[in-house]
């Protein structure tokens, strides 16, 4: 049956991507919160944060671009609730399909979905004095990091969407991940945290992932946190994969 | 995918069983389902019959026993079984943001066929969809929706067709409509599975009724067969009393 794997997906994909082109609020929800915290962080805290640099807008964007992804999955693992829950996945399980379709259909969903999101935020960085003199390179450099941490969290979700029990459990598990930008170089740097706080938003993937789309956007060279980037984006993405199709086969077998 | 009909039972279970962690649901389960007949697998809540329609869609490995579904087994020739059959689960599966007719569609080209728009609409015409083809899903009523999730389950013409509790909280009037479906269905050769808690359902459609009880059928038979089983009937007159079905239906003024 594998032989209509594309064909199957892009019906599938089609379909998903009807949901969200009929729930636009999905999408502006989705880019609410970071556009809340980007006005909150540089009208009304980013007087008091030196990070060394002229422009906080500047500083401040990679970082409420991870956090957009970390909330837009969430909607990623409620939809692929709402379809089992609802019986039209079992409905898809017995029909001759490539049965995996149905899973990939979901993932590449959020990727559209979670593009559009970050087209919105960027869109709002610019309206509050976001510059870039990046070139297209780097931009498809930006761009490409953006990409692996949405699969590599939106595996995760399917995770969530697959073995939750209740429609706000599925959501739920993206509250830490939403989160995890604060303890990190993303609002303010490093250097000016306590010790053990300041290990732990060294090491942690978000850090990483900001410092290279930060020097993206400036046109400096990127260091070797764009490697241990790459790293984390696949580690979690092979590991999160792992987990939700051993999920998946639960569920259908 | 060919699916020709294999010659032999349309459907074939053999000692089928089933636990979940400890709780038995299915113990030995037997029964055979001819090509184009009604069967009615008929059961109290929690009896299992959605089990055993999951274990033959190939949703669910049984723990023990075979299961043949047109000549294919279940658990090794799963995707010659999907081929052959259509599920219509016990809540209607569709998709409820979409038009009753994109609904049609999606499924069609799921289903590789060519000229999908024409197919939803000759089933949408055929299940007097088509004044509400074009409106969401949601606004549906509860017969529109299962009227939609049966013409869904007969694109592409599947040999075998389950229909799990099909009439389960629908008004008396979808009701009737869905036991006129079920019996022209069969009418055309497709072999339909259907379980139901409803006696008078069972009575209706079925060539053939399994009681389906705490995990094991406790009788397979036709009607006749069934009602053999007990004393004869005795004879007594009584002065035929309207039933509220059939008051109901001289009110609104339905003809059955």
């Amino acid at each position: 049956m594998s032989q209509h794997f594309l064909s199957d997906t892009s019906v599938l994909l089609g379909r998903s991507l009807r949901h969200i082109s009929r729930s636009m609020d999905t999408i502006i929800t989705t880019a609410i919160m970071p556009i809340a915290f980007m006005l909150l962080f540089v009208f009304v805290f980013g007087g008091a944060i030196n990070t060394g640099t002229d422009s906080y807008v500047n500083y401040l964007l990679p970082g409420i671009l991870l956090i957009t992804i970390a909330s837009g999955i969430s909607y990623t693992a409620y939809r692929l609730f709402l379809d089992l829950k609802g019986g039209i996945f079992e409905r898809f399980q017995s029909m001759p399909i490539a049965r995996s379709s149905v899973l990939w259909a979901h993932v590449l969903t959020s990727l559209v979905a979670n593009l559009v999101s970050l087209v919105v935020v960027v869109l709002m960085a610019l309206l509050m004095g976001f510059r870039s003199g990046a070139g297209v390179v780097q931009w498809l450099g930006v761009a490409g990091l953006l990409v692996l941490f949405t699969l590599a969290l939106t595996w995760l979700a399917v995770i969530a969407g697959l073995s939750a029990k209740t429609v706000d459990g599925a959501s739920a598990f993206s509250y830490p991940l939403i989160f995890l930008p604060f303890i990190s170089s993303a609002f303010v740097p490093t250097e000016t945290m306590p010790a053990p706080v300041r290990a732990f938003a060294e090491n942690q993937p978000v850090t990483s992932i900001v410092n290279s789309i930060r020097d993206l956007l400036n046109q400096q060279q990127v260091g070797s946190d764009l490697w241990i980037a790459i790293a984390w984006c696949v580690g979690i993405l092979v590991v999160a994969y792992f987990f939700a199709m051993a999920a998946y086969r639960r569920k259908i077998s | 995918m060919k699916t020709n009909q294999v010659p032999g039972p349309a459907i074939h279970v053999q000692g089928l069983e089933k636990s979940y962690k400890k709780l038995e649901v299915l113990r030995g389960v037997d029964f055979e389902v001819a090509p184009g007949s009604i069967f009615a697998l008929l059961g109290s809540n929690g009896a299992g019959k959605t089990t055993v329609v999951r274990i033959l869609s190939t949703l669910l490995a049984p723990d023990a026993g075979t299961a043949h579904v047109n000549g294919f087994d279940v658990a090794t020739q799963s995707a010659q079984v999907r081929a052959s059959i259509s599920l219509t689960g016990q809540f209607a599966a569709v998709d409820e943001v979409l038009t009753g007719r994109e609904n049609l569609v999606l499924v069609a080209k799921l289903r590789h066929l060519k000229d999908s728009g024409t197919i939803a609409d000759e089933l949408l015409e055929r299940f007097s969809l088509t004044d509400a083809a074009a409106r969401k899903v949601s606004e549906y009523s509860g017969g529109m929706r299962r009227r939609l999730d049966i013409a869904m389950s007969l694109i592409g013409d599947p040999r075998i067709i389950f229909l799990d509790e099909p009439t389960t909280g629908l008004d008396p009037q979808a009701r009737l409509e869905v036991w006129r479906m079920v019996k022209e269905l069969a009418a055309n050769g497709t072999t339909v599975l259907l379980t139901t808690q409803y006696l008078d359902e069972a009575e209706q459609l079925a060539d053939r009724v399994a009681i389906l009880n705490e995990g094991k059928i406790i009788v397979n038979g036709t009607l006749a067969e069934l009602k053999a089983m007990l004393p004869p009937a005795k004879v007594e007159y009584v002065e035929k009393q309207p039933t509220l079905e059939d008051v109901f239906f001289a009110l609104i003024g339905a003809n059955k």
